[in-house]
Formats: structure tokens, C-alpha cells, sequence
């Protein structure tokens, strides 16, 4: 038995756009630098679901491996970004990011 | 049956990516992520990626959330109240999200459906990714092996405290 036989394609992408907009709304609401790397992450887990779903509805293996790939980018975004948000609290004791406007024009 | 789970897992992840979104305490936060998280990897399960399933699990669950949770806690960012945007901020936000949600689904919606032309159930099992994996796309996969020793270098460098200026 096929999976998209009873699951349409639509629902995952309706779900996938959800989720990514739950995302972006996170980064646009909350002020902590930490919630927002956690929003990131949700916004690439809605990709990769659509990826994963796109995959097994058109027999074609490379968009799982897209997923595989955006997983280990995600990985080293949070290492780095990580670093940088305690690097930061070192400095000022904070991580919101609305006191870190040195680059702001 | 199978389309019950589906809603049932898709009103779990979406409950659980708002309460990320909305929980006060940056802990809780990370506890819902890591249950959101759960849920897709209970939806790659069910359309049958079952290593796409395992490594989910594995990466995010395991190394990325545990590595929030041990920042959250070295910097011991739950006791302090986070400051709050302004309302004016908060509600552009809001509608700023919503309309972003209104054209994606208004562009799929009358989107024509491309038939697939023989859905395979086999795709997700870890024989079939790794011969993709390893035959054709394997200078992408070197490449991120690049990606993953320069991150890590960076993440060292950055994380290393700063030596002492020696006073004379």
C-alpha cells in the first residue's frame, strides 16, 4: 500500500508552509538570540519534510539526500551560531538581540 | 487509519511549534522543539524514510537540541525575564507571518498536481539512499565533509576564551 495514495500530497505541503510560518514568526516575535536559532531549525525541518514527501511521491531518491544534506548544514549553523551567542554573552552579559545593533545603519 | 495518524502527528507538530514560539522560558522552549521534532520524524516514518526517520532522531533530538540545552543552561538564561518586543511589534509580526502563510498557500491552491509516474515505497530504506548517496552525489558529500571540519574549527576558535594580555 501506498503512503500518498491516502495522504494527498497537498496536506504536506499545507503542514510544510504551517510550520515555516511558525518559524518566521518566531524570529519576528521573540528578542532572545537563542529562540531564535530554535525558530531556524523549525523552518528547515518544515523544508525538509516537503523535501522528504516530494521525494517518495516522484520514486526519486535525491531529494532524501537533499534532506541529509540540509541536516548537516543545519548542524553546523547551530555549532557556529552557538559559539557566537556565548561569545556575545561574554561580552555583555545578554543575549538579547536588540542591544547588539553596533552594525545597524 | 493512516490519514487519522497524519492529522493527529500534524496537530501535534504544529501545537508543538507554537508553544516553542510562545513559552516563556527558553527551556521549555527547547523541550517543545525536541517533541516537534519527534512528531516529523514520526512523519517520516510513516512515508516510509525510515533512515531519514533514524538520523532525525539521532541529529537533531540528540546532538543539536541537547547542544541548546547545555548553552541554555551554562548561561543560566532561565532566570532572567526575557524583555518583550512592543506590542506594535508584536501584532505587525503576527499579520507579517500570516499573509507569508496566505500567499504560500494561495500559490499551491490552484496548483496543478504532476502525477507521479510510479510511486515507489522502497525509496526511503538505507540500501537505496546509500547507492544514491554514494554514486551520484558523492563530491557533494565530500564537499559538507569540508563543511562540517570548517565549522567545527570555527566553532572552537570562537568558543576558546581569550588569552590574558600579559601586563609588564
Amino acid at each position: 500500500m501506498n503512503i500518498l495514495q491516502t495522504i494527498p500530497l497537498n496536506h504536506y505541503i499545507m503542514l510544510s508552509a504551517l510550520l515555516f510560518s511558525i518559524g518566521a514568526m518566531g524570529v519576528l516575535l521573540r528578542r532572545n538570540a537563542i529562540i531564535l536559532l530554535m525558530c531556524v531549525e523549525l523552518m528547515l525541518n518544515a523544508v525538509n519534510l516537503l523535501f522528504a514527501a516530494f521525494s517518495v511521491h516522484h520514486a526519486d531518491g535525491g531529494g532524501q539526500v537533499m534532506v541529509i544534506f540540509i541536516m548537516t548544514v543545519a548542524a553546523a549553523e547551530v555549532a557556529v551560531g552557538l559559539a557566537i551567542i556565548v561569545m556575545m554573552f561574554r561580552k555583555a552579559g545578554t543575549t538579547d538581540i536588540n542591544l547588539f545593533d553596533t552594525l545597524k545603519w | 487509519m493512516t490519514l487519522t495518524v497524519f492529522y493527529l502527528l500534524s496537530a501535534l507538530s504544529v501545537f508543538s511549534g507554537l508553544m516553542v514560539v510562545l513559552s516563556r522560558k527558553a527551556v521549555h522552549s527547547v523541550l517543545y522543539l525536541v517533541f516537534c521534532f519527534f512528531t516529523i520524524a514520526g512523519h517520516y516514518l510513516m512515508l516510509n524514510a525510515q533512515f531519514l526517520a533514524a538520523v532525525h532522531v539521532i541529529v537533531y533530538a540528540g546532538a543539536i537540541m541537547v547542544l541548546f540545552l547545555f548553552v541554555i543552561m551554562m548561561l543560566n538564561l532561565n532566570l532572567a525575564a526575557e524583555a518583550q518586543k512592543t506590542p506594535w511589534i508584536k501584532i505587525s509580526a503576527v499579520i507579517l507571518s500570516g499573509l507569508m502563510l496566505l500567499v504560500l498557500v494561495a500559490s499551491v491552491k490552484g496548483a496543478e498536481e504532476l502525477s507521479a509516474a510510479q510511486p515507489q515505497n522502497d525509496i526511503g530504506l538505507v540500501k537505496n539512499i546509500g547507492n544514491i548517496l554514494f554514486d551520484k552525489y558523492l563530491l557533494p558529500f565530500e564537499l559538507i565533509s569540508l563543511l562540517l571540519l570548517s565549522a567545527m574549527v570555527g566553532a572552537v576558535l570562537m568558543g576558546r576564551k581569550e588569552p590574558q594580555p600579559q601586563n609588564e
